[in-house]
């Protein structure tokens, strides 16, 4: 099976000469098609850039990285957007929905910019709310909902055009540990049921339980790579 | 897409309506004080032209002295009855003329007394220059032969003397002359610019030459000329006419000036539209710094949206995608801001012409050119904060707090 992520001795610095960082240092890595794998690593580890980088946000200053096959380094920014626009959803630590507009609404956003039909887009985002159990908050505002509720949202709008690939960054930091693992249970059947790879960065244990795999990285390099 | 970021762009300005308000206030301001200023211009410079207009019809006034730009005219030969009665004869296409003397006097009835011009003239000046009696009777033909001193009164005349209406027949000293009130004419009203044209007293004219000045001339001719066609070729002749009758030499300039009132009103109205302009212009100043507001207030908002811009960077928008969102939001702003200001200037302008008394003439010109200068303005000042944010690093505005 070819892997939905692949990287090829991917390296990123800042800065250059004396001041130089290396953020990564030559990772080699493989994400199968739905897979649940865990970035681990203190600040400063690389987990981070390395999000940013399969998220196409941002780039590698060496190595190869392929989506699905198709060698990002050689597309435009352009290209970039429209590629996480086509397949990846995008979850976040501090939700980051629309503050004083519906819930509804902000889940139809993605759905927006990919030009899908007033009536579809409604229809797909009531559903996509529906599946992650806010159905009945659909018309509320967002900063009038709870952390939880917050972040299924978040969820919904991150699956709502049915992407093969969802990153979460920390997505149950700001949350208590009954609504963390709310929102891990879901992720988890999402995962199961509908076959969606994600990749999840956190820095917690107990979180990172629910994954297959959890990668770890330490200064720049992968650490260690359990298999639970 | 362009609909859709319309409908974000207007659901944004309506979450912040407060501060959307106060961000178009500078455009609402501009534009309305643009159209005011220009439709109470425009509504002075009609009001100048029928005011001329009222001093006469197709009128051609004829004064001793050349009209020189800037200066007095020259002094030169006044014209003599004899030359009234030759244009009047010779000249063709001449409905009436009267030649008129005039002077200044204090006119005195009891304990009332007034300072006003005396116009000696005929029964012609009062249809040349379209006064018309409101009590007595014009002159007989007898008293303009023989220059009896009787006399008309301009209505502000009539108020000062006989402040209650009385009887007008009654005899009056104008100067040391005293007269006998035959008349008194309807109001005229004050010209827009110029004096009250019912401040005077109108008698015969060889009373004023004979009684009041001392001499024989004629000062200035009012003609009235048929049809409005014929003015000019009216004026020429009468300038051949004169010119012949004062035995000027081929090159020499004339001594005397014939003017076209039209060219008057005309010299007028330009003036009152360069003002109209110039005011226009100063508004407009006050349009483009609205567009400033509206650039300010969009570089905070593009602050404070670095998260929002970042989440939609991050969820498939595209940069350009960015850049219309902001760029159709602050053109909306100043859209809406010139609508408002279009229905704030033509309220102004309502009033304002209402108080001055001038006509309220309706600018589609205006109205439509400060409306899309407003859409411009929203566009121009617009682009600098939409720039910055469609070139955000999402990475960087997602980290923002």
């Amino acid at each position: 099976m070819e892997p939905i992520i692949s990287f090829r001795g991917i390296t990123k610095t800042y800065g250059h000469g004396e001041s130089e960082v290396r953020a990564l240092d030559g990772i080699e890595m493989d994400i199968l098609p739905g897979e649940f794998v865990g970035i681990m690593g203190a600040s400063g580890s690389g987990k981070s850039t390395a999000m940013n980088i399969i998220g196409c946000l941002d780039q590698a200053t060496h190595g190869s990285y392929r989506f699905s096959g198709v060698e990002v380094g050689d597309l435009s920014e352009e290209q970039r957007a429209l590629l996480r626009r086509q397949y990846i959803g995008f979850i976040f630590q501090g939700f980051n929905l629309l503050g004083r507009t519906s819930a509804v609404e902000n889940v139809e956003l993605p759905l927006l910019y990919r030009r899908v039909k007033k009536k579809v887009r409604r229809a797909r985002a009531l559903a996509a709310l529906e599946l992650v159990g806010v159905g009945n908050r659909a018309h509320h505002h967002a900063n009038e909902l709870s952390g939880g509720q917050q972040q299924r949202v978040a969820i919904a709008r991150a699956l709502v055009t049915d992407p093969p690939l969802i990153l979460a960054d920390e997505p149950t930091g700001n949350l208590d540990s009954a609504r963390s693992r709310e929102i891990m249970r879901l992720l988890v059947d999402l995962n199961r049921e509908r076959k969606i790879s994600i990749v999840m960065v956190t820095h917690e244990a107990d979180i990172a339980a629910y994954c297959h795999r959890v990668v770890a990285f330490r200064d720049g390099k992968i650490h260690e790579e359990p298999t639970p | 897409m362009i609909l859709q970021t319309l409908l974000m762009a207007l659901r944004e300005i309506q979450r912040n309506a407060l501060r959307s308000f106060l961000t178009m206030l500078g455009v609402i301001i501009g534009v309305g004080s643009v159209i005011a200023m220009v439709t109470i211009g425009n509504g002075a410079t009609a009001k100048v032209r029928s005011d001329v207009a009222a001093l006469g019809q197709n009128m051609l006034m004829v004064m001793p002295g050349a009209m020189r730009r800037g200066g007095p005219p020259t002094s030169a030969t006044p014209f003599t009855e004899e030359d009234i009665h030759a244009i009047r004869r010779e000249v063709h296409g001449i409905e009436a003329i009267a030649g008129t003397a005039s002077d200044s006097a204090v006119a005195i009835l009891g304990a009332d007394q007034w300072s006003t011009s005396i116009t000696g003239a005929d029964n012609d000046y009062l249809y040349v220059r379209n006064y018309q009696l409101r009590w007595g009777r014009e002159f007989a033909p007898g008293e303009i032969t023989a220059g009896t001193p009787v006399c008309i009164l301009g209505n502000t005349v009539a108020k000062k003397l006989f402040p209650d209406a009385q009887d007008y027949a009654k005899r009056i000293r104008v100067g040391r002359v005293s007269c006998q009130v035959i008349g008194v004419l309807m109001a005229k009203g004050a010209a827009a610019m110029g004096p009250d044209q019912d401040d005077l007293i109108v008698m015969p004219l060889r009373a004023v030459q004979h009684r009041m000045v001392g001499n024989t001339y004629v000062g200035m001719a009012f003609v009235k000329v048929a049809a409005t066609a014929r003015v000019a070729a009216v004026k020429e002749q009468i300038e051949a006419l004169l010119r012949e009758r004062r035995r000027l030499p081929r090159d020499a300039e004339s001594d005397f000036s014939v003017h076209d009132l039209q060219e008057v009103a005309q010299a007028m109205s330009s003036v009152t539209a360069a003002l109209t302009g110039l005011l226009g212009g100063i508004a407009a100043v006050s349009l483009l710094v609205g567009g400033i507001g509206i650039m300010n207030i969009m570089l905070v908002s593009v602050t404070e949206r670095t998260r929002e811009i970042g989440t939609r960077l991050a969820i498939g928008a595209l940069a350009h995608e960015v850049l219309l969102q902001f760029l159709v939001e602050a053109t909306v702003l100043s859209t809406l801001g010139g609508v408002f200001g279009i229905l704030l200037g033509l309220g102004l302008s309502v009033l304002g012409t209402r108080l001055l008394q001038v006509p309220f003439i309706f600018g589609l010109g205006i109205t439509v050119a400060a409306f899309v200068f407003s859409a411009a303005v929203g566009i121009l000042f617009g682009y600098l904060p939409a720039r910055r944010a469609a070139r955000m690093n999402p990475i960087e505005a997602l980290r923002h707090e």
